[in-house]
């Protein structure tokens, strides 16, 4: 992005500046003030995002404090509202979806910038972006009637006879729940992961594979090193890719099975997370306590998103510093 | 490294498949002329859900797409301040910010006074084009070679001048693919939709009352027992589809006559 800018600054600092007409410096004192306030909008609706979840939160702070995030109970009836159950139903898919991700993501970036010809790979990089074009919620509809019965019968039987003694992979198959989010989950990041990597790799400066291959590396440990020079930017692409995974709310309600509970039994059964279940019971919910402890559901996912992306921008930034200026803005 | 992508793209072509399949007995001219059927009635169709959809993303690119343009040329001509960079921070918060999360600001901040309606519902999705529409803004005006706004600059035009009548104008088509980008995004987006201004089944009823929604009507059809509703569901997801990667066609193909 730095050498980009240098014309804009380039007028600023023009020598004629202090002879040209008071009117048009004021005319472009004007324009910066006004593009510069309007820019200062973005900034001002995360503040009042924050503030004003915080806002509809309050009823259920006040009543349960912190307690609200260790809190085992979800209970519109009594009026008995925790969260814990759902902040780890929402880790666990999530950190399921990138176990699947990671690999599948790295291996497409590399098909793409690496191994496959140029011309090929133009079109199956807009196929792999078309992916990630397909609203969420259609993969919610093809997850439920394609994925879970296709899952129900083909895939998970044999895993569970197989691997069965694990408790992992033991109990009743119902289709949908923890796996299947998950997975579904995975299918909905990979693009964006790929695509963020097959950038990465192309930006990598090529004299570090030729040298690699002069010094008479296969092309697989040219490809090695360059993962190795590319990793705090695969972090942050994975990391980008979390935070895609823990807001997912149509996709996941409508495969997870929606139930409220501590653990479940094993991958196969049903389970909550936070978004689906503010998917799942914010229209529905009259009660004044119930509403707030969902917005406080929300304001839980508003925060751990920002510490997510907030890690993701700083690796980024080191990231820069150190490979001075490879990634792009 | 093929078969990672063999598999990864298995997912698409499964999902264009079935719901071609499943969707495509559904259309007819009823689908597009009759409004949500009741519970329990044969026939009818997402016309309501049409009208309320296009309303509601021109409402939100109304104001989403003269704040994002004028984010994007402040990111783009004062791109090295101090504030710039901020934005752009902040830009890239909100643009990774979960949906529904955006929705509930929608809500508090509107839904709670107005009521549940399109107006809330347009908000959210505006917040969510913002960040797409800024970012493609700013990327436009870079592109735009120096020399041509050395050109204006000597002829004695001031900065804002040339910004706004020489550079956004060269840079005009790759803007408006940034808004459709933006558009096709947010016409897919269901969760603060649902948030902001839950299920309608009729038509327009006034900008305090919500209008129904493609994506969330397919939501709210596939959860049901109906046999009806279910199709309905498929149909909009077949012409929802069909729109958002045909917009993505489109753009791919303006974008690539351009830059050879």
């Amino acid at each position: 992005m730095a050498g980009q800018t240098k014309t804009a600054h380039f007028f600023d600092k023009l020598p004629h500046d202090k002879r040209r007409p008071r009117a048009l410096i004021t005319g472009d004192k004007a324009f910066k003030a006004f593009t510069a306030s309007v820019a200062s909008i973005v900034v001002l609706i995360i503040g009042l995002m924050t503030y004003y979840l915080y806002l509809g939160s309050r009823p259920s702070i006040d009543r349960f404090g912190a307690g609200f995030i260790v809190g085992t109970e979800w209970d519109p009836v009594k009026g008995a509202f925790g969260a814990l159950p759902l902040i780890l139903g929402t880790l666990t898919t999530s950190a399921l979806a990138l176990l699947i991700a990671l690999p599948l993501s790295l291996g497409v970036a590399l098909a793409l910038s690496e191994y496959m010809p140029k011309k090929f790979s133009n079109v199956f990089s807009f196929l792999v972006e078309l992916l990630a074009a397909v609203p969420s919620v259609v993969y919610g509809l093809w997850g439920l009637y394609v994925l879970i019965p296709f899952l129900r019968e083909v895939v998970y039987p044999p895993i569970r006879s197989s691997l069965g003694f694990l408790p992992l992979f033991s109990g009743p198959i119902y289709g949908g729940g923890v796996l299947t989010a998950s997975l579904l989950l995975a299918i909905m990041i990979t693009p964006i992961m790929s695509a963020i990597m097959r950038d990465l790799f192309a930006l990598t400066p090529s004299t570090l594979k030729e040298a690699a291959i002069a010094l008479g590396a296969t092309k697989w440990e040219a490809v090695k090193l360059m993962i190795s020079y590319a990793r705090s930017g695969i972090v942050a692409a994975t990391i980008l890719g979390l935070g895609r995974a823990l807001g997912e709310a149509m996709a996941v309600t409508m495969v997870i099975g929606n139930k409220f509970q501590l653990l479940p039994s094993s991958l196969f059964d049903a389970w909550y997370t936070m978004a689906a279940i503010l998917a799942n019971e914010f229209i529905e919910a009259t009660d004044e306590l119930h509403i707030s402890a969902l917005i406080n559901v929300g304001l839980l996912l508003l925060v751990i998103n920002l510490i997510v992306l907030i890690c993701a921008r700083l690796i980024v930034w080191r990231y820069l510093k150190v490979a001075g200026g490879i990634m792009r803005e | 490294m093929y078969v990672a992508l063999i598999v990864a793209l298995i997912p698409l072509f499964s999902v264009l498949f079935e719901v071609f399949k499943r969707g495509v007995g559904v259309i007819n001219l009823d689908f597009f002329t009759k409004p949500t059927p009741a519970v329990g009635e044969v026939g009818g169709g997402v016309a309501n859900a049409i009208q309320g959809t296009l309303i509601t993303i021109g409402l939100a690119s109304l104001i989403a797409v003269p704040i994002g343009i004028v984010t994007g040329i402040f990111l783009s001509e004062y791109g090295d301040s101090k504030l710039s960079s901020i934005v752009r921070s902040f830009n890239e918060l909100l643009n990774g910010m979960p949906s529904i999360v955006i929705g509930l600001f929608a809500y508090m901040l509107i839904a709670t006074k107005v009521g549940f309606s399109v107006t809330a519902a347009s908000f959210a999705l505006a917040l969510i084009m913002i960040p797409i529409v800024s970012r493609a803004t700013e990327e436009a005006l870079k592109l735009v070679p120096a020399t041509i706004r050395e050109a204006a600059i000597a002829l004695g035009m001031p900065k804002w001048k040339t910004t706004m009548f020489v550079a956004l104008r060269i840079a005009r088509r790759a803007v408006a693919t940034g808004v459709l980008l933006a558009v096709a995004r947010i016409a897919g987006e269901s969760a603060p939709v649902l948030v902001t201004m839950g299920y309608w089944k009729w038509w327009f009823a006034g900008l305090d009352r919500p209008v129904a929604n493609l994506a969330l009507n397919i939501f709210l059809f596939a959860k049901s027992p109906f046999e009806n509703w279910i199709a309905l569901a498929w149909g909009s997801a077949l012409i929802l589809i069909a729109m958002i990667l045909g917009i993505n066609v489109v753009v791919r193909l303006l974008t690539r006559e351009r830059s050879p």
